[in-house]
């Protein structure tokens, strides 16, 4: 196998380990974010946290892949990326910290108080780390002040403004989403009233910022569709993505929640898949002057490494996707309490 | 301060936190596993009842492993770029394979082991078990790899990059196997696991004689006890053996960390002797009311008691290591490990004779013997840790080509300020604490509660099994079986 092939299938698993966190903990966010609103007592709120309760950290273990893979394959991307969004990435570790303690902690003492700031720290630690995903994405779209030899010369200041907001907030809102489908399937009578209640209005939120967001980056990222206009085949996917959308509330209406969920699931790949190829073949583009930027090729491990990783992967993907249906399989169905509950 | 202290400090203090967890859950995972074992074999509810238990204690630290390890595989990139640059080629390939091999594993598996309990039959359950124990296991194989080939590097060379005009020196594997085997990662490997099985034993019987001093749970906390001596027992005696197989090593791969850990500070051709306590002083290179044994670090390192043992004169200035630090941790781990001897082959004696369950100064100290075993286990780290500075990567030689090492001032983050590390050392010190405090709290309040007994076991059981009986039978019952709490709270 050539490098240069060897290359662009580590930038093609490195999507595809990012599209499984972002649908696997996408929903487990969601479900975070709506918590507070949804559940109306104690017996609720539990409901609501068990229903992602053997499932979110296995979820989580795909950023963690993510960013394992990433230091191999491409060590210089790791480097740069990861401290030059310091601030950034510290808040984004609080608030992973808070959700698995907020989960693990909030059932185990009777206390009203107690579980109160609990509930609080799952909300707020899940709608910030959403946003600030959504942040970091839309700031390696829009390029970084990278300077020579992979210097970051920006700081958090320069990071939050306008445009990688506006890609936070659909990133909150799909997941929103994303995890009250996902409610709505593992809830029943009265909660899943309320859950399906909330679809529709979050789903006119999202597809509003859909359409928000791509005129942004139109107009704010210009080089954004250059891949798009250079590989015209490539228009698939937007167009797979828009179909997708709409499947959502079609599927909800004619009472196939599980079909509604597959296609939200093909938003947030497909918005991944749009990611990658907006940016290909840089992971971080330099605003200072193009030949900072960093590329696919400049970034990555050497030659055999990438091959080692390879058979590593080869030998471990397999493993990893026979159990984590095992897991789906088993804690399928309506989410019930029982003493090992959260 | 600047910013390599004070990343320095930052990166000291979260993998000391991070490494609160893991050896808890591995050792725990070893006695649960072989306490759900004997239920299999037995089918005795109280061995039954004393697994559960320790599940859920076991799920309250290993959500505190997970959040506190995330931070851990970030650091890497947050704070030591350049150093990230340098070994990725290398070292990001154990990381991922840990990521693939351990992580998805233990976190898939756990969900069983923890939510399973009434879901799956036993023999699913024993199995999700003794996979999440393998892959805590796992993880700490490429973990420990990847940190030991930053120790004693080997299966690599360095090769210039071109970037923006300037040369940039990278490592980058040769032979995949002779890196994840190279020198030390065996030794360091196998001391490691069994300092993890030092705490799970002695964390069970812990927990077991506290319930046998309030005369509570007595027959569960025996059965475990008859596990967990035995074994506290053996893995100290191994953890004494790997540890001495650790330091005789040392002399050929890091002989400037060994004469840190035994403050020799002169090389003479004379046999040396070993500093039994001490006071080094660096400045003046002695050690002050030190208490030397004639002969036996020669003896120790090299099985023959009158060969000189290198000192730390023999390392250039700008390579040596602090020596205070290592120095005091070691001997802080050795002293304790014998001790932990004494009391797990005294525990053990009692226990043959009979009479373990009312020697009440036997059983406080072993109520204490958890915070020994890990303060053991973080000063065996402080040792590896501290005395291989200055370097964050050896230098060492392939096939007769010197390759050149990293320092770690040199692997900071070039664009991250120290005010930046500095808010986020105040951000995760105040979270940790937070943290800290409440995984006491959680953590006391289970221990407080302990396991049901076998018959409230039963009793549930058959609930469980005459409510499944009945949805069978079309009657959706809503309410589910009665009898252990049903609000979370054990
Ligand atoms: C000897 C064992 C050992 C050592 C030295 C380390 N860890 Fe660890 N780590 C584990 C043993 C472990 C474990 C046993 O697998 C964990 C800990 C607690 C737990 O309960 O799982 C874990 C959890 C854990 C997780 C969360 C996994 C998940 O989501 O399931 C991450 C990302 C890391 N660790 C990363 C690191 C890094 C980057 C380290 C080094 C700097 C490190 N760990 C040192
Ligand atoms: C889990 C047990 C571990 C503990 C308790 C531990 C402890 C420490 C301590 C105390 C330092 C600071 C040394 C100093 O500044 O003088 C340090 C530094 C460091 N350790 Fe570890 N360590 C552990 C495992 C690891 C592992 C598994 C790795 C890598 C795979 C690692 C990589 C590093 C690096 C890169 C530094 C550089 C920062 C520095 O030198 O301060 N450590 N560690
Ligand atoms: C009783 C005799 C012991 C001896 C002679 C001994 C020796 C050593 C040595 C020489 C090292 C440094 C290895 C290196 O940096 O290459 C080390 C590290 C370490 N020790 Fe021990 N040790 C002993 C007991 C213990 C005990 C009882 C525990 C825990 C319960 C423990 C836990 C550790 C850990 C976690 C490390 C760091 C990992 C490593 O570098 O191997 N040790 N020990």
């Amino acid at each position: 196998m050539s490098y240069d092939l060897l290359t662009l299938i580590w930038f093609g698993l490195l999507g595809v380990l990012l599209c499984g966190y972002a649908i696997l903990d996408g929903f487990d966010l969601g479900v975070g974010i709506l918590h507070p609103f949804i559940a109306k007592d104690d017996t609720e709120r539990r409901l609501v946290m068990n229903s992602i309760g053997p499932l979110w950290d296995g979820n989580e273990v795909w950023l963690v892949t993510f960013g394992g893979a990433l230091f191999a394959a491409f060590p210089v991307a790791y480097a740069t990326v990861f401290s030059s969004f310091y601030t950034a990435f510290f808040l984004l570790l609080t608030c992973l910290i808070g959700r698995a303690v907020s989960l693990e902690f909030r059932s185990k003492v009777v206390s009203t108080t107690w579980r109160r700031v609990w509930d609080w720290a799952f909300f707020g630690s899940s709608i910030t780390a959403a946003l600030l995903l959504g942040v970091a994405g839309g700031n390696v779209m829009a390029g970084m002040e990278l300077g020579p030899k992979y210097h970051y010369e920006g700081s958090l200041l320069r990071q939050v403004y306008w445009y990688p907001l506006l890609v936070g907030a659909l990133t909150v809102s799909l997941f929103s989403l994303h995890g009250a489908i996902y409610l709505y399937l593992k809830t029943e009578n009265e909660l899943q009233t309320r859950v399906r209640a909330a679809i529709t209005p979050l789903f006119f939120v999202f597809a509003g910022l859909y359409l928000v967001v791509t005129f942004a980056t139109w107009w704010h990222v210009p080089h954004a569709t250059e891949n798009l206009s250079a590989h015209p085949w490539l228009w698939v996917v937007p167009v797979l993505n828009a179909l997708a959308v709409l499947n959502i509330p079609r599927a909800m209406h004619w009472g196939k929640p599980g079909y509604a969920f597959f296609s939200s699931s093909m938003v947030i790949l497909a918005l991944a898949t749009l990611f990658s190829v907006e940016i290909f073949p840089n992971f971080m583009m330099s605003t200072i002057d193009p030949a900072y930027s960093i590329t696919l090729e400049n970034a990555r491990s050497s030659r055999d490494t990438l091959e080692i990783m390879l058979i590593i992967a080869g030998i471990g993907f397999p493993c990893v996707l026979s159990y984590t249906v095992i897991i789906y399989w088993i804690f399928r169905g309506k989410v019930k309490l029982d003493p090992h509950s959260y | 301060m600047d910013v390599e202290i004070l990343s320095r400090l930052q990166f000291a203090g979260t993998i000391m936190f991070h490494y609160l967890f893991p050896p808890l859950s591995i050792g725990l995972g070893l006695q649960l596993f072989l306490c759900e074992l004997a239920y299999f074999r037995t089918k005795d509810l109280a061995w039954e009842a004393a697994a559960r238990f320790w599940t859920r204690v076991f799920a309250v630290n290993f959500a505190m492993g997970v959040a506190t390890g995330i931070v851990m595989e970030f650091e890497f990139g947050t704070n030591w770029a350049a150093y990230s640059r340098f070994v990725g080629d290398v070292f990001g390939s154990a990381l991922a394979a840990e990521g693939i091999f351990a992580f998805f594993l233990e976190s898939g598996f756990l969900a069983v082991l923890v939510f399973g309990w009434d879901r799956v039959g036993p023999k699913m359950h024993l199995f999700s078990t003794l996979m999440v124990f393998l892959g805590s296991m796992f993880s700490a194989v490429w973990i420990v790899v990847a940190n030991s080939w930053q120790q004693t590097p080997s299966g690599y060379h360095i090769v210039w990059h071109d970037v923006q005009g300037e040369m940039m020196p990278r490592a980058e594997v040769t032979d995949f196997w002779a890196m994840v085997f190279n020198p030390s990662s065996v030794d360091r490997l196998t001391h490691t696991l069994i300092g993890a099985f030092v705490l799970g034993a002695f964390f069970v019987a812990s927990v077991c004689s506290f319930y046998l001093l309030r005369n509570r749970h007595l027959e569960i906390s025996k059965r475990c006890l008859s596990i967990a001596l035995p074994s506290a027992l053996l893995f100290t005696l191994l953890a004494a053996a790997t540890g001495h197989d650790s330091a005789q090593k040392l002399v050929e791969t890091q002989p400037a960390k060994l004469a840190a850990m035994e403050a020799h500070f002169h090389t003479s051709d004379e046999p040396t002797g070993l500093t039994l306590f001490g006071w080094p002083d660096t400045e003046n290179e002695t050690v002050r009311f030190g208490i030397e044994i004639p002969y036996l670090l020669s003896l120790m390192v090299y099985n023959d008691p009158t060969k000189p043992v290198p000192a730390m004169d023999q390392i250039p200035e700008d390579e040596r290591p602090p020596v205070w630090l290592p120095f005091q941790t070691f001997h802080l781990m050795v002293g304790l490990g014998t001790l932990m001897i004494l009391i797990a082959g005294s525990s053990c004696w009692f226990w043959y004779r009979g009479s373990y369950s009312t020697r009440r100064g036997v059983l406080w100290a072993m109520v204490a013997m958890p915070v020994v075993a890990m303060t053991a286990n973080q000063a065996g780290w402080i040792t590896a840790e501290v005395g291989r500075q200055p370097w964050i990567v050896y230098p060492s030689v392939q096939d007769g080509v010197e390759m050149m090492g990293l320092r770690t001032a040199d692997g900071l983050s070039e664009s991250v300020t120290a005010e930046q590390v500095l808010s986020s050392i105040i951000l995760f010190g105040v979270i940790y604490s937070m943290l800290f405090a409440v995984w006491i709290f959680v953590l006391n309040h289970k221990i407080q509660h302990g396991p049901e007994s076998p018959e409230e076991l039963a009793e549930y059981k058959q609930k469980l099994h005459a409510e499944s009986m009945s949805e069978a039978f079309g009657h959706h019952g809503t309410s589910r079986a009665g009898g252990m709490m049903e609000d979370g709270t054990r």
